[in-house]
């Protein structure tokens, strides 16, 4: 599909030469400089002070079991998000049962988003030393109804814990390794009525500390999506089958100088 | 990602006409968090028992000592930190005595960190272990301010001074709304130490640890007093009312209440045509509470109408439970003069079905967080696609075929017309 993409923009006669200006507008504001580059090694322990998180960087953390640890990251409308966890478990010489952890997925207003697919949850063996656990969301849209939770632009939570475990295992180290991935879904899930700002807490009074709260090259504009590209591809298209159309039937009839 | 830039900029081109005034909101802020520096309290057994010689061969009290030496060499250098003793003078055996025995080792302020090391090289296990009276005694010494505050309760044994509970301790001290975590680490805990150390982490949201080895102590310890030097936005202290007329008016911002279970509190926001609301709340599980529970936020009317409800069930073990809700007020456009600025009323309630078992105390209520945000409306959507587009082969199809037809159709027309002309 992006090859088709690529070749739908490049009917568009004018592209090239304007380029520049439309990437910038399309990016909007250039990402801050200095934003650090190192991936997190320390977990949040509440939504407040959730760590965030950049796309495809593998955030660890040491922590101990029945913390709950927080992660943050943007999703942009188009995007559709996937986390991974993986958990190295306390020895197992220390452990006494079976334990289950789980990921939980949170949006921008602390709802719960559910998965697709994934292994949400998981019970991880006394004897199994490291457990996998995986969570992709529904594509992000640029808008939603008020009533549904469908998942819109701004800030995810990730939560990880263990739901289930015999209380001696409690407080015991354990290493865990979370990461967020996302995947451009294209226009498919571009609705109308987008939001006017990213569900972003703490947007109103900008209270959020400045460093990966946003997508690296900015949340992209409200109006974009590649149905342009279709739309536009389509018309030109139409036009050119009106052009051949036309010189069929016509056909020799233009070759009569008009005398 | 570089097609998508590419195809923009592609698509801009064509359509940058379009594309004015639209651009996306930034997200980047500059408003400090918390001007005060954070206040971290070590709060160290010295009872009798710390002479067990458990921890990697050595004894529980010099496994702490060398952790201690380890992180106040590491201590960030913004954080204020304190240290006090539990049970470190009176070795008697008078429990009004012993219970009492907890005393400021290191006073909470900036860190002198061979002055600190000396203080902790004089201590030897002696005592009980108070530790109802030595987390009253450290939030206390963290008092004052607006700093955040972290007390990191470190011992080996379950505490000896009933009735005093240092669980409920603990949850009032949180619910006095002094922003303090206790973090606690057990020792080689046994079981009943582990079930009361669980409980006061729980009761205030901090983390509870078990350490078997040293470097796992120091480690910990370490990460905890960063973790209080790590910037957070301090939630403000509202009291929703009972009924949405007396409630308190609230702006954006983040707000922390206590509700009980199966109360409800209400609280009114403006909001004016055009902007949207958005709030979200969590409410805390800081004790034990039954398997399934869960939280309703509603906002609704002055007069009591609906708008918008978001809501969340849960089962299981747990920390907190959150849902939220927007709710974009619409533009008046029929309205005239002041009706069309005037803001709406909207009374946000906040309910939970949290349960219990009858051995717990319901009192204080469990923590409410509630965070309220007011932007600008979203773009009213007129169509399902955005901006009404089309997309996909389908699309395409149509519109060739479409074009072909009205080409075919305009040739032959031509044609005719010239076929006409000529005749005549």
């Amino acid at each position: 599909m992006p090859a088709v993409r690529v070749l739908a923009a490049a009917l568009l006669t004018g592209a090239a030469l304007l380029a520049p200006a439309g990437a910038a507008l399309a990016a909007g504001p250039s990402p801050k400089p200095g934003g650090s580059a190192a991936a997190p090694t320390e977990a949040g322990t509440a939504f407040r002070t959730a760590t965030p998180v950049k796309l495809g960087q593998e955030a660890t953390a040491d922590a101990s079991t029945g913390d709950y640890l927080y992660w943050s990251f943007p999703l942009d409308a188009g995007q559709r998000g996937t986390v991974r966890a993986k958990v190295a478990l306390p020895p197992s010489a220390s452990r006494h049962a079976t334990s289950t952890w789980r990921i939980d997925v949170y949006d921008g207003l602390r709802r719960r988003q559910p998965c697709m697919y994934g292994v949400q949850a998981a019970p991880a063996p006394k004897e199994s030393a490291t457990l996998a656990l995986s969570c992709t969301l529904r594509p992000v849209r640029t808008g939603a109804d008020t009533w549904s939770d469908d998942p819109l632009p701004g800030t995810y939570y990730l939560r990880l814990t263990v739901v289930d475990l015999a209380q001696e295992d409690l407080g015991q180290p354990v290493r865990a390794q979370v990461q967020a991935d996302a995947k451009d879904t294209g226009g498919a899930y571009a609705v109308d009525g987008a939001l006017a700002a990213p569900l972003v807490p703490g947007i109103t009074a900008a209270r959020q500390t400045a460093a990966g709260t946003g997508p690296e090259d900015g949340w992209s504009g409200p109006w974009w999506s590649d149905r342009w590209i279709w739309t536009a591809a389509g018309g030109l298209l139409g036009g050119l089958a009106g052009i051949a159309g036309y010189r069929l039937t016509r056909g020799s009839g233009r070759t009569a100088p008009r005398a | 990602m570089i097609t998508r830039k590419w195809v923009a900029a592609g698509a801009c081109g064509l359509l940058a006409t379009l594309a004015v005034g639209l651009l996306p909101t930034t997200a980047s802020a500059g408003e400090p968090v918390s001007k005060e520096p954070p206040k971290v309290e070590l709060v160290l057994d010295v009872s009798g028992s710390m002479r067990a010689t458990d921890i990697d061969g050595q004894s529980r009290m010099s496994a702490a000592k060398q952790a201690f030496n380890e992180v106040l060499d590491a201590v960030p250098g913004e954080v204020r930190l304190g240290i006090r003793t539990l049970g470190a003078t009176y070795p008697g055996d008078d429990r009004n005595v012993g219970c009492k025995d907890t005393k400021a080792l290191y006073p909470v302020g900036p860190l002198n960190r061979s002055e600190a090391k000396t203080a902790v090289a004089t201590l030897a296990p002696t005592g009980w272990t108070p530790i109802g009276p030595a987390l009253l005694g450290a939030a206390d010494d963290l008092k004052g301010g607006d700093a955040t505050r972290r007390i990191v309760l470190i011992t080996d044994g379950e505490d000896t001074c009933a009735p005093l509970d240092p669980c409920e301790v603990a949850r009032d001290i949180a619910a006095q709304g002094i922003h303090l975590t206790i973090d606690t680490l057990g020792l080689v805990p046994d079981a009943k130490t582990r079930d009361q150390l669980v409980c006061i982490a729980e009761a205030t949201g901090g983390t509870y640890t078990s350490v078997q080895h040293k470097d796992e102590l120091s480690g910990r310890v370490r990460q905890l007093v960063d973790r209080a030097a790590a910037p957070v936005v301090t939630p403000v202290a509202a009291q929703g009312a009972k009924e949405c007329q007396s409630a308190p008016k609230l702006g954006a911002g983040l707000y922390s209440d206590r509700e009980t279970f199966g109360e409800h509190r209400w609280y009114k926001v403006d909001v004016k045509p055009g902007q949207e609301l958005r709030a979200s709340v969590s409410l805390a599980a800081d004790r034990a509470v039954n398997n399934d529970y869960g939280v309703m936020l509603r906002a609704s009317t002055v007069h009591g109408r609906e708008i918008v409800r978001g809501s969340e069930a849960g089962d299981g073990r747990t920390d907190l439970i959150s849902t939220g809700l927007r709710y974009p007020k619409a533009v008046l456009d029929d309205a005239d003069g002041d009706a069309e600025t005037a803001p709406e009323t909207v009374c946000l309630q906040v309910s939970n079905s949290f349960s219990a078992p009858a051995s717990v105390k319901t009192t204080p209520g469990m923590p409410v967080e509630l965070t309220i945000d007011l932007v600008d409306g979203p773009a009213h959507a007129s169509d399902a696609a955005a901006f009404g587009l089309g997309r996909g082969w389908w699309l395409l199809g149509v519109l060739v075929l479409t074009g072909l037809v009205a080409g075919l159709v305009w040739g032959w027309i031509s044609r005719w017309r010239i076929s006409v002309w000529r005749t005549n």
